[in-house]
């Protein structure tokens, strides 16, 4: 049988050449009238070692990385199809620390399977859940996901199992799964892994969803930005269609569930679930004020259950091995595995699913290797562009949910960015209000309105133009913004923004700048974005 | 670069035909529109308020609430540069700097023959590997200065 060759096909890995390196394996295969086979798979997420070349032996795959094309020619002539030596191997892939020290669930398949081979899906352990799910009330598979723990991993951690009881409590002909896609936080990247790397997962979720809460239609709201992840949810769909994995009798049971993929455009406030549906219905991503919740009057006024990407792609294995297989991971409140992105200025940047619990310093020191830059780290912001940036003294905090509340930071989807000691604070600051004016829908005026005057507001700190009362003006600013705007974007700009206040007042007690030459300059840019 | 064509209403008018009964279908109309014709004409507002029966304005609104949607042609490629927090750790503000005088344009702007639209975005998904961009769709990593000189001087020399 013909040995197979992993070369990923996820973004990032195509991102640092991995088409170029799939090209000239096979080109060498032809060359060399070698009996191998090139298999396009996900990424294992050991991003700094993509692309990340791989081989069967019957001793399991051995890793090669990074791969470049030009390497590709060495690694033939020392048989790397046969595991050989060679200056870029990395052993076998299960054995690498990173990989091995990680407690893999929601992303056990991702990186090992070929995304689009529905047989590969079914033989490691696919459609198990939805099987178990074929057996149990709707009730009971809600029961299921709520003793399971597990809660919202779009940010806002709200029990999974809660949310279904509702839709599922709710009367109504007809109701609505969506997925929430549009993963705009900078510093998170596990959804798209998922979708590009483990897509029937997130199919088999989902229907399990539609089973449990009565909703026969779904919808993934996936964002522009991820043009690859959109194709290959597409077709797996197609694939599950064509193999009865979705329409009007799926798997057998005689119970339907359709599913279509819809492309956002490039607005971030879509994330926020109530703009996600106007958006969905063909309108402006505005929000929609709450009660009613989405999960009464949703998608088109109907019930709709709305989860996150990595909430729905877990629902599987919990069905598959049981609520306490799952439940026994994590920390107090915190169940389950957390799926951890290593970002920005990090030396070992990558997905690490761990049980919560581990520390901020963990993640980053043990897996992560410390700052990309060799400098030291100065500041870490978790949780995206509404998460707040930790000092280094705050790296002992574990990723739990609660426990990062407690200090006023937000875990948010997990995403994790290193800064060195480059970094400004007062100009990091200055970007959350900036991008809150950017991405604002206009709806309420403490967000519209006051992140324009959060960035004015700044501007004269950092020109040195009344410091006291300019920071006094600040914090007020933030204390409206949070107690007055409708949604989280106005509502948690201020946490980014005052956590650099609060542990980097240095930066903003610096001598004022040389005069911008062109004073109009920056305003232009500003009002250009709106 | 991905193929499109130029304005025309009747080519307009089918593919807005083709999605009408699509529930929600403004945004895969809009969508469908600038993979046609690379932008969505003017012209094109009047024809999907008939056939969706909604006001122009609704259109014009929806159209303008997102930043993807562009309402004159772009240059021939397109360049995004990723502006958001992970990709400022690895200093992507001096890489727009870059590539701002490289192509002689601001963030926003085409350049004078053509050939180059230059744009911000807020995160590709890449942050392991910052700072990113991506061209005429295709995503790249750890963008350097002189990968992004060596990427914009390659496409002016097969042009």
């Amino acid at each position: 049988m013909s040995v197979k060759v992993y070369v990923p096909c996820d973004a990032a890995a195509l991102a640092v050449g991995a088409d170029a390196v799939a090209r000239a394996v096979s080109e060498q295969i032809t060359a060399r009238r070698l009996d191998l086979t090139v298999v396009r798979n996900g990424s294992r997420g050991l991003f700094w070692l993509e692309p990340l070349v791989e081989v069967e032996t019957p001793r399991g795959r051995v890793a090669y990385g990074p791969v470049t094309a030009e390497a590709v020619a060495g690694l033939f002539d020392a048989g790397f199809y046969d595991g050989k030596e060679h200056p870029l191997r990395l052993g076998l892939t299960e054995e690498i620390p990173y990989l091995k020290n990680q407690e893999r669930l929601t992303f056990a398949r991702c990186g090992i399977v070929d995304p689009l081979s529905l047989s590969d899906y079914i033989s490691h352990g696919g459609y198990k859940g939805l099987q178990r799910a074929l057996t149990m009330a709707p009730e009971a598979i809600v029961e299921e996901v709520t003793q399971s723990g597990l809660r919202g991993r779009g940010g806002a951690g709200f029990p999974t199992g809660i949310k279904w009881r509702t839709v599922l409590k709710t009367a109504g002909e007809q109701k609505y799964v969506v997925c929430n896609a549009d993963e705009g936080d900078s510093g998170t990247y596990a959804d798209r892994m998922i979708m590009e790397g483990d897509p029937f997962v997130l199919i088999e979720g989902m229907t399990i969803a539609g089973f449990a809460v009565g909703a026969t239609s779904g919808y993934i709201y996936i964002r522009s930005e991820y043009p690859h992840a959109f194709r290959t949810m597409k077709r797996a769909i197609a694939l599950a269609y064509e193999n009865g994995y979705l329409g009007a009798n799926v798997a057998g049971s005689g119970k339907r569930f359709d599913l279509d993929v819809r492309l956002g455009a490039g607005a971030y406030i879509c994330g926020e679930e109530t703009s996600m549906l106007e958006s969905l219905e063909g309108r402006r991503g505005q929000i929609r004020p709450k009660p009613p919740l989405p999960a009464i009057e949703g998608l088109f006024g109907k019930p709709t259950a709305i989860n996150n990407v990595i909430s729905l792609a877990t629902v599987p294995i919990i069905l598959d091995k049981g609520a306490t297989h799952y439940r026994d991971f994590g920390m107090g409140r915190s169940r389950g595995t957390l799926t951890i992105q290593l970002s920005g200025n990090i030396k070992h940047g990558g997905l690490v699913e761990k049980a919560f619990g581990l520390t901020l310093r963990q993640a980053i020191y043990d897996f992560g290797g410390g700052t990309f830059s060799g400098r030291p780290l100065r500041a870490v912001q978790v949780g995206g562009p509404l998460g707040a940036y930790f000092p280094e003294s705050l790296l002992d905090t574990p990723l739990d949910y609660e426990a990062f509340t407690e200090k006023r930071g937000l875990l948010g989807h997990g995403g994790i960015v290193v800064f060195d000691d480059t970094v400004d604070l007062a100009k990091q600051a200055r970007f959350a209000m900036e991008f809150c004016a950017i991405e604002s829908c206009g709806k309420c005026t403490p967000c519209r309105i006051g992140s324009t005057r959060g960035v004015e507001v700044i501007d004269k700190i950092i020109a040195h133009d009344n410091r006291p009362g300019n920071l006094q003006l600040l914090d007020e600013l933030c204390e409206l913004m949070v107690d007055g705007s409708l949604c989280a974007l106005g509502g948690l700009t201020p946490f980014p923004v005052l956590s650099a206040v609060r542990y980097f007042p240095e930066d903003f007690d610096k001598p004022a700048p040389a005069p911008v030459t062109n004073l109009g300059e920056r305003a232009q840019e500003t009002q250009q974005w709106r | 670069m991905s193929q499109t064509h130029t304005w025309d209403a009747d080519r307009a008018l089918s593919r807005i035909r083709e999605l009408e009964n699509v529930p929600g279908a403004l945004l895969p109309i809009l969508h469908a529109l600038q993979e046609e014709f690379g932008y969505i004409d003017p012209e094109a507002i009047p024809l999907v308020a008939e056939v969706l029966n909604i006001s122009k304005a609704e259109v014009h609104g929806v159209l303008s609430f997102y930043h993807d949607f562009k309402q004159s042609p772009p240059g021939r490629h397109v360049l995004r540069i990723c502006r958001a927090e992970a990709c400022q750790s690895m200093g992507c503000e001096s890489l727009v700097s870059h590539v701002e005088k490289h192509l002689g344009v601001k963030m926003g702007e085409t350049t004078a023959d053509r050939s180059f639209t230059l744009e911000p975005v807020y995160c590709l998904g890449l942050c392991a590997l910052s700072p990113s961009a991506m061209l005429d769709g295709k995503p790249y990593g750890r963008v350097s200065p002189q990968v992004a000189d060596f990427l914009v001087d390659s496409i002016r020399r097969h042009s």
